[in-house]
């Protein structure tokens, strides 16, 4: 019954999106009113006949209906609770359902906290989004039914979430990820909505900031989220593969971090309008190609769902669709949008410019370096692979003065500024980071010319960003605070702390990359090795159950020079179902290293065991500084600015008659 | 106005990058992209000396192999394996085409158990318990079945299981080709 | 809708790998004994470059497929017999391809990916110069140390009398009488 209601549940939202996407559209072109106001009602019942699904198919997998195809295939009568809810994305049809919810909640907050929008404006967003939402329950609906049955003869147990999904992460990462992905949609609706109104401006952009900076915080959060996940649950000790789905949740990132930025000249001082859209649109634009990647089955990769060339070109269809109008409606609007607002070479315009550059050419080489498997066979030059090895090289050189711009960025004043005063205001921190680094550099003497320099680079930069950011918060909390005007704003001190941020990610990386020290070895039972300064004694194994596994648990013991330091305990598990085995890495995590010891098999013929030791140094880095990013973004976000009703300015009555002549004003400005 | 259109084809690049992209998209769909073509295409079989499963202490040489032929590498270890063996014994009876069988990375028991059970198909069966005449041939998974022409240089090879439609498509068509033909295609 | 779906094609959706990780975690761990640490070391960086024909999601450090464990014996060999990575590493291309190694070869086909995002950028680079060129006044270029209180004052009438007033932003002078708390201090002119 339950599922059945779900199915419904899903059809009623899929009418009422198609209401949501047209009536106002229409309304708007025809003057009707009353169409116009149906884009909030019918968003929020949109997203309850969209909640009722989701809970109808979690439900399903808390009871264990296993005559539901969908659950019998991604779940099993002793899984733990938690994991039998998550098991509701564990796979394509409900990580779909999840998507479509978080596209109806976004969508939802929209049409709740958009008051101080002009009608007009609420109802095109909301519309837009109402049009993205039919894309997806139809597809949903005619293509990846989660709630289709397997009657009459069902599994009884059910076949089992795949056991590297039975973990902690699979809880929150999903979500984080797709809040994130997702949450683009917005500024992707409001980026088309500017270019129907004709209207891209300062106002604009203040509207579209905390939407961007919404997603982009939980698209960080994810994509930290997933790779801490891979790097304890795969057993590796890897914490980024450039795997083509990583690479599909890396490139909106990149292009929403540009947009951030980009959004902030826009907002504060009206340029860069055009780029700023078509950002918007990209940003969006990326996190579909990702839904793409993953369902196709055009790539190899770690993540790929189930495959079916009827998904794919639904998903490519419909990709087709979104963005291809996006960007007809965009050549044919933005190039009648003003270009105002004079700046200097010396300027933070300019330096945002260089960072969205910068920013967007990574995103487009990680683009092109995972499609050009794709290319190579469309041309017939042969199966190829590009990994980490292309990924590392050309990323990093990319990022390097990204980084060392990024500490001027924010010291940097609009407009103009003076090199002379920029030289005197970061003297100190370079001359803090080229110690710091040659220092470290210096001491760390057992690696080749090409490592060391590095390594120099990685402390160079991150000392340099840290120090910059610290010294304009001291100048600028302390000699300005007396004036009135000048109280520093909340985006002011979250900028700060999303690049302290990057400076610890950068710092993680680099120390993480070039002074690991893994080792896999031969140990006896109660014999001891020696590891990067950690002795290791290890104790033997005992055999443990869980709930739906088995499986062997190794112990040793860790001591650095006598003095204990942990006790890990690594495990194999086989996993019922499947009788799939899995490895879980033991970890005893600091900031400044974490201990990995993973256990592998016994070795013929002997009492002797594999083991793999891995010392990482500042590994944890990576994912605190990406963890400050979220935090400041968060901070930025709730920066009172963004709260303000700014509606009065513009009456519904005055906009709809205006709307279309401000490309006309615009351009003629 | 030159500046106009200037500006306007500035505008419609992102389009016409995106479609180009979606048209690239577009070809990889449907394709297996976990699929590999061989490197060996138009060479030689690679020197071997390996023993025989039938009589394990003769030996056999990449000079003993006559095309042209089907090299088919198989294991027990393999569930498709057993899926197109009986194909591989309909193919035998027809007697068009040599059919050479190489039992990859096997233990001998279960081999024999295998043809013992299925039928034997092959001309002769070559052992490859190491797996390095394997390597040698690129086989990154069982079973796949390679076409060598008269000249024993390889003209093809199939990944996954023959069927009738396989050969009647892939393998029979390329047991005549020429050498000088691949050359001529590279 | 559902209850049409025949049983077969059913069974065969269950033989295909289903949920999102197809990979096993099972993580291979291979003992060497090597001569010294740097040889060690250039075992592991060499297996971690070189992708698995058979798991292709796994370089072969990481992979446990039988395959892989092989071809790192044969490497190891290789390694103990003085081979250098180049001739490891054409070895295996000799068998499975330039698809073997995670590094794409310099071809005049995988130019675009090695060289084109920096053309890219020089691209970017010269638009960014194009888009400043055409837009520099000049009174813009004298008084880069020093902006003068009436310099700064003709930037602001310049830049209202371009904007639209309907827009906030257009003039930085009226944004800051309308808007005094938003202002950050990085956004300031003169210090």
């Amino acid at each position: 019954m339950i599922p059945e209601i779900g199915n419904l549940a899903l059809s009623f939202a899929l009418a009422i999106a198609l209401i949501q996407f047209i009536l106002p559209l229409v309304g708007i072109y025809a003057n009707r009113w009353r169409w116009i106001l149906i884009a909030g009602p019918a968003t929020m019942v949109q997203f309850f006949f969209v909640f009722i699904a989701f809970l109808s198919l979690s439900w399903s997998f808390y009871v264990d209906d296993f005559s539901v195809q969908f659950v019998a295939l991604h779940s099993y009568r002793s899984l733990p609770v938690a994991y039998k809810i998550a098991a509701t994305w564990g796979g394509h049809e409900g990580a779909l359902l999840l998507w479509i919810f978080m596209l109806s909640f976004w969508s939802l907050a929209v049409a709740l906290f958009s008051n101080q929008l002009p009608s007009m404006t609420r109802a095109r967003v909301l519309s837009i989004l109402g049009g993205l939402a039919v894309g997806f329950l139809s597809f949903i609906l005619f293509t990846s039914n989660p709630f289709d049955r397997i009657l009459p003869d069902f599994p009884l147990d059910g076949r089992d979430l795949n056991p590297l999904l039975q973990d902690p992460g699979m809880v929150i990462h999903p979500p984080m990820l797709y809040m994130g992905y997702v949450g683009f949609s917005v500024a992707f609706a409001f980026a088309i909505t500017a270019l129907m109104e004709g209207r891209i401006d300062s106002l604009w952009a203040r509207w579209v900031r905390p939407w961007t900076l919404a997603a982009w915080i939980f698209l960080t959060a994810g994509v930290a989220l997933g790779s801490w996940w891979a790097y304890y649950e795969l057993g590796w000790g890897g914490w980024w593969f450039w795997d083509p789905v990583e690479n599909a949740s890396f490139m909106p990132w990149l292009i929403g971090t540009s947009l951030l930025h980009s959004l902030a000249a826009t907002e504060k001082r009206g340029v860069f309008k055009a780029w700023t859209v078509l950002l918007a649109i990209a940003a969006f634009s990326f996190s579909l190609l990702g839904t793409f990647l993953v369902r196709s089955g055009v790539l190899t990769s770690v993540h790929a769902f189930a495959n079916d060339p009827v998904r794919g070109t639904y998903i490519l269809a419909f990709l087709g669709v979104v963005v291809g109008s996006s960007l007809t409606l965009f050549a044919a609007r933005a190039s009648s949008v003003s270009v105002s607002g004079w700046f200097d070479w010396l300027s933070k315009e300019l330096l945002l410019l260089l960072n969205n550059l910068l920013l967007t050419v990574a995103a487009v080489m990680i683009l092109i370096g995972t499609l050009f498997p794709i290319f190579a066979e469309a041309f017939d030059w042969g199966k190829i692979s590009v990994g980490p090895p292309y990924f590392n090289l050309i990323f990093t050189t990319l990022m390097t003065p990204l980084v060392f711009l990024v500490g001027l960025g924010p010291m940097v004043n609009w407009r103009q500024y003076s090199m002379a005063q920029l030289g005197r205001k970061s003297l100190v921190a370079a001359i803090v980071a080229l110690s710091i680094g040659l220092l470290v550099t210096f001491f760390e003497t057992q690696h080749v010319a090409m490592d060391q320099f590095k390594i120099f680079l990685g402390v160079f930069l991150s000392v340099w960003l840290t120090s910059l950011a610290l010294s304009d918060l001291l100048t600028k909390s302390r000699g300005k605070s007396t004036a009135k005007f000048r109280k520093l704003s909340a985006s002011y001190y979250g900028m700060h702390l999303a690049h302290i941020g990057l400076a610890f990610t950068v710092l993680g990386v680099v120390l993480t990359s070039h002074l690991s020290i893994e080792k896999n070895l031969r140990v006896g039972v109660n014999q001891q090795v020696s590891v990067a300064g950690y002795q290791f004694k290890f104790e033997g194994v005992s055999d443990f159950n869980g709930s739906n596994f088995d499986g062997i648990k190794g112990k040793f013991i860790v001591t650095n020079d006598g003095d204990f330091v942990a006790e890990l305990q690594p495990e194999k598990r086989r996993y019922h179902a499947s009788g799939q085995w899995m490895t879980e890495a033991a970890i005893d995590p600091a900031l400044s290293r974490d201990i990995y010891v993973a256990l592998g098999e016994q070795l013929p013929h002997s009492q002797d065991w594999a083991v793999r030791i891995y010392v990482k140094p500042f590994v944890r880095c990576i994912w605190f500084g990406a963890l400050l990013m979220a935090l400041g973004g968060t901070l930025a976000m709730s920066d009172k600015r963004y709260r303000k009703k700014v509606a009065a300015k513009f009456s519904p009555k005055t906009k709809s008659s205006s709307n279309s002549e401000n490309i006309s004003n615009n351009s003629a400005a | 106005m030159m500046i106009q259109s200037k500006r306007l084809f500035l505008y419609l690049l992102p389009l016409a990058l995106f479609v180009g992209l979606t048209l690239l998209l577009y070809s990889g769909l449907g394709k297996d992209p976990t699929e590999l073509d061989s490197q060996l295409i138009g060479q030689k079989i690679p020197v071997f000396s390996k023993s025989l499963l039938f009589k394990p202490d003769a030996i056999i040489t990449d000079k003993d192999i006559k095309g042209p032929a089907l090299i088919n590498i198989w294991g027990s270890w393999c569930p498709a394996c057993y899926h197109e063996h009986p194909y591989f014994m309909e193919l035998a009876k027809q007697k068009v085409v040599a059919i050479y069988g190489l039992n990859y990375k096997d233990g001998r028991a279960e081999a024999l158990k295998f043809i013992q059970k299925l039928g034997n198909p092959y001309d002769q069966i070559i052992v490859d318990k190491n797996g390095r005449l394997g390597i040698d041939l690129g086989v990154y998974g069982a079973p796949e079945t390679f076409v060598i022409n008269h000249e024993n240089r390889i003209v093809y090879r199939h990944v996954g299981v023959v069927n009738a439609q396989v050969w009647e498509t892939l393998l029979k068509p390329r047991l005549t080709q020429q050498t000088k033909q691949l050359s001529d295609r590279e | 809708m559902s209850y049409l779906i025949p049983k077969r094609l059913f069974l065969f959706v269950l033989l295909i790998p289903l949920s999102f990780v197809t990979l096993s975690a099972f993580a291979s761990i291979d003992v060497y004994s090597f001569k010294d640490p740097s040889q060690e070391l250039r075992f592991a960086q060499l297996t971690e470059e070189l992708r698995c024909p058979k798991c292709q999601n796994n370089n072969l450090a990481d992979s446990n497929s039988p395959l892989a464990k092989d071809l790192k014996d044969i490497i190891y060999e290789k390694m103990l017999a003085g081979e250098t990575d180049e001739e490891i590493t054409h070895y295996l291309k000799q068998r499975y391809g330039d698809f073997v190694s995670y590094k794409p070869p310099v071809k005049p086909f995988t130019w675009l990916i090695w060289y084109g995002p920096f053309i890219l950028l020089l691209l970017g680079a010269f638009g960014v110069y194009r888009y400043m060129g055409g837009r520099k006044i000049s009174l813009s270029a004298q008084n880069k140390s020093a902006i003068s209180n009436s310099s700064q004052s003709l930037i602001d009438q310049w830049d209202s009398e371009k904007g639209d007033p309907e827009q906030p932003n257009s003039s930085s002078v009226q944004q800051k009488k309308q808007e005094n708390d938003e202002e950050s201090p990085s956004q300031e002119s003169n210090s």
